[in-house]
């Protein structure tokens, strides 16, 4: 399968940090896993379209396999997201097994189940520090989170984090995904955060899962990219170490460049793991074009990350098709695969978001968007199900309005090192990834 | 010149070494810091410092000529500062030695 044009395979001897990670490393250093498709939560936006429990889900004793298996490669902390993790029953035992073997673990999770106790036994010696609790909130206001992610789950988040707090738990992130709904929050979030002892953690709107199907309606408008790009720069320069998951780097077009690695890492340094084995090139890229196999069927983790075809096409430097001529191109690189991938533009040219404005130049083109190559959506709606879904919904067709129309689809017809890695090449350089906040961890919503 | 050359040093026993193709990913597990060495030379150095008696010796051991021996200075600073590596106590032996 080829998804890019062919491109050099061959590892230069010297080079930056960033042209040595463009080749792939021998394991990740940002591996998601999502434990689970199964979540009590109907997000509008959620990356990985979770709802049900998959039946083929890896069992405790398979899970526990995986584990053994990072370790080895040394793969020293990895994502746990779903999903929401922690509704598995045996989340807690992995939890404790992964930190007993070396591998650190941060977890995502709507709240639901960070209750007093737990939130003790997360701060306690067990998990040794090895462990970092992300609570997802998507609006600094229950009004804002709640119309994307149901009724109540603002309260839920919140009760996680008094819990977090009280326990004596230190410095929780609050992971929030930039929408144009709550662009105009980012003071009231950060004030949230400073108020309950946590890290803000702004990540990117993608059209992934079913966030394809509310992308038009959420992601920024372009003003508000330019309001969140002066905000980032003004709260990520001073060190107040807001995080960014390096996942704003098509921001880097408006002038200077966020800290991070400016550059897709999928398959390269990122990848995931899904429920039941399967190995994506990335989070946002659950679909069958970046399948790079199953752990269980191709001879586990190790084998796949580091021969699959697809993480071979991958890991060569990119080209830039009709970005190359841009001026941007060293800092932006044409923005997000998977952003290009489900809206249907050409890997290889403009972000959707491409803030010189190209993208939407592209988006007004000739495309086709992907259909989804799996879907764990909850099949009939609960009674948490965001108003955004309700209101999206087409009511039922009855029989006799049967019109060639009928089955029309009515949804969206549609990086570590900046700074240490542009210092020049010759001295022998430490380059230090988390030296401002900067990690790679792609989120989960 | 650094005084770090004449002292003798060691990888901090929370770091992890990851080999990888440029050199490799040191992790410490308990700042939970990620850093990059990106030579093989300055892989073997820090490899080599809790059996060399100073620094000099270990990037001698390494190959790292004289001339370098600044600039790897240097770099090793900048991984004491978020304590990969740290300076070794000098055990009586070695001191009577
Ligand atoms: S989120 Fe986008 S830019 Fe980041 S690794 Fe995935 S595909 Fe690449
Ligand atoms: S044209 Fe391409 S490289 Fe230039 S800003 Fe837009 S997406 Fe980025």
């Amino acid at each position: 399968m080829t998804i890019a044009p062919e491109r050099p395979t061959r590892r230069p001897e010297t080079g930056s940090l960033v042209q040595q990670f463009e080749y792939g490393l021998d394991a990740p250093i940002c591996l998601t896993w999502e434990l689970t498709y199964a979540c009590n939560l109907e997000c509008a936006h959620c990356l990985s379209s979770s709802g049900r429990r998959d039946p083929r889900e890896l069992s405790t004793e398979q899970a526990k396999a995986v584990i053994d298996e990072l370790q080895r490669m040394q793969v020293f902390y990895v994502n746990i997201g779903g999903g929401e993790p922690t509704i598995r029953p045996d989340f807690w035992e992995l939890l404790e097994y992964a930190v007993d073997h070396q591998v650190g673990v941060k977890f995502s999770t709507n709240g639901v189940r960070i209750t007093p106790e737990r939130a003790r036994f997360l701060a306690s010696p067990a998990c040794g520090g090895y462990v970092d609790v992300q609570i997802s909130l998507d609006g600094a206001t229950a009004e804002v989170n709640d119309y994307v992610r149901g009724p109540g789950s603002y309260d839920t988040a919140l009760r996680a984090l008094q819990n977090l707090k009280d326990a004596g738990f230190r410095d929780a992130k609050i992971s929030v995904v930039c929408t144009r709904e709550n662009i105009g929050q980012l003071d009231a979030f950060k004030a949230l955060a400073d108020e309950y002892g946590a890290t803000l953690r702004l990540t990117r709107l993608r059209p992934s899962g079913r966030g394809a199907d509310v992308w038009d309606e959420l992601h920024p408008l372009p003003e508000q990219q330019r309001e969140l790009y002066d905000w980032l720069m003004e709260h990520t320069a001073d060190g107040e170490q807001v995080l960014t998951g390096d996942s704003f780097f098509h921001l880097a077009a408006f002038g200077e460049s966020l800290p991070g690695l400016n550059l897709c890492g999928a398959g390269r340094v990122v990848c995931l793991i899904d429920p039941i084995g399967d190995v994506y090139a990335c989070p946002f890229a659950i679909h069958e074009n970046f399948l790079a196999g199953n752990l269980l069927a191709d001879g586990g983790f190790q084998q796949v990350w580091q021969t699959s075809a697809l993480f071979q096409e991958l890991r060569s430097p990119q080209t830039g098709g009709a970005c190359s001529s841009c001026q941007f191109f060293d800092s932006c690189r044409g923005g997000c695969m998977a952003a290009k991938f489900f809206t249907g533009l050409p890997l290889d040219g403009p972000d959707p978001e491409c803030v010189q404005g190209y993208g939407e130049h592209a988006l007004a083109g000739e495309r086709t968007i992907p259909a989804p190559s799996q879907d764990h959506s909850k099949a009939s709606p609960t009674r948490n199900q965001p108003v955004m879904l309700q209101l999206l919904t087409r009511p039922p067709v009855s029989a006799c309005a049967e019109s060639p129309l009928a089955g029309f689809d009515t949804r969206v017809t549609a990086s570590f090192l900046s700074r240490a890695a542009t210092q020049p090449a010759a001295a022998p350089d430490a380059s230090q990834a988390q030296r401002r906040s900067v990690s790679f961890d792609p989120d989960q919503s | 010149m650094d005084a770090l050359l004449g002292e003798p040093w060691t990888l901090s026993p929370s770091v992890a070494l990851r080999p990888e193709p440029f050199g490799a990913l040191a992790y410490h597990f308990g700042n939970r810091k990620l850093t990059f060495l990106k030579r093989p030379e300055l892989v073997a150095v820090v490899r080599g410092l809790a059996q060399a008696p100073d620094v000099r010796t270990a990037l001698e051991n390494a190959g790292v000529p004289a001339s370098q021996h600044a600039a790897y200075a240097a770099a090793l600073r900048g991984l004491a500062a978020t304590d990969m590596i740290r300076p070794r106590p000098v055990r009586a032996a070695e001191e009577v030695a």
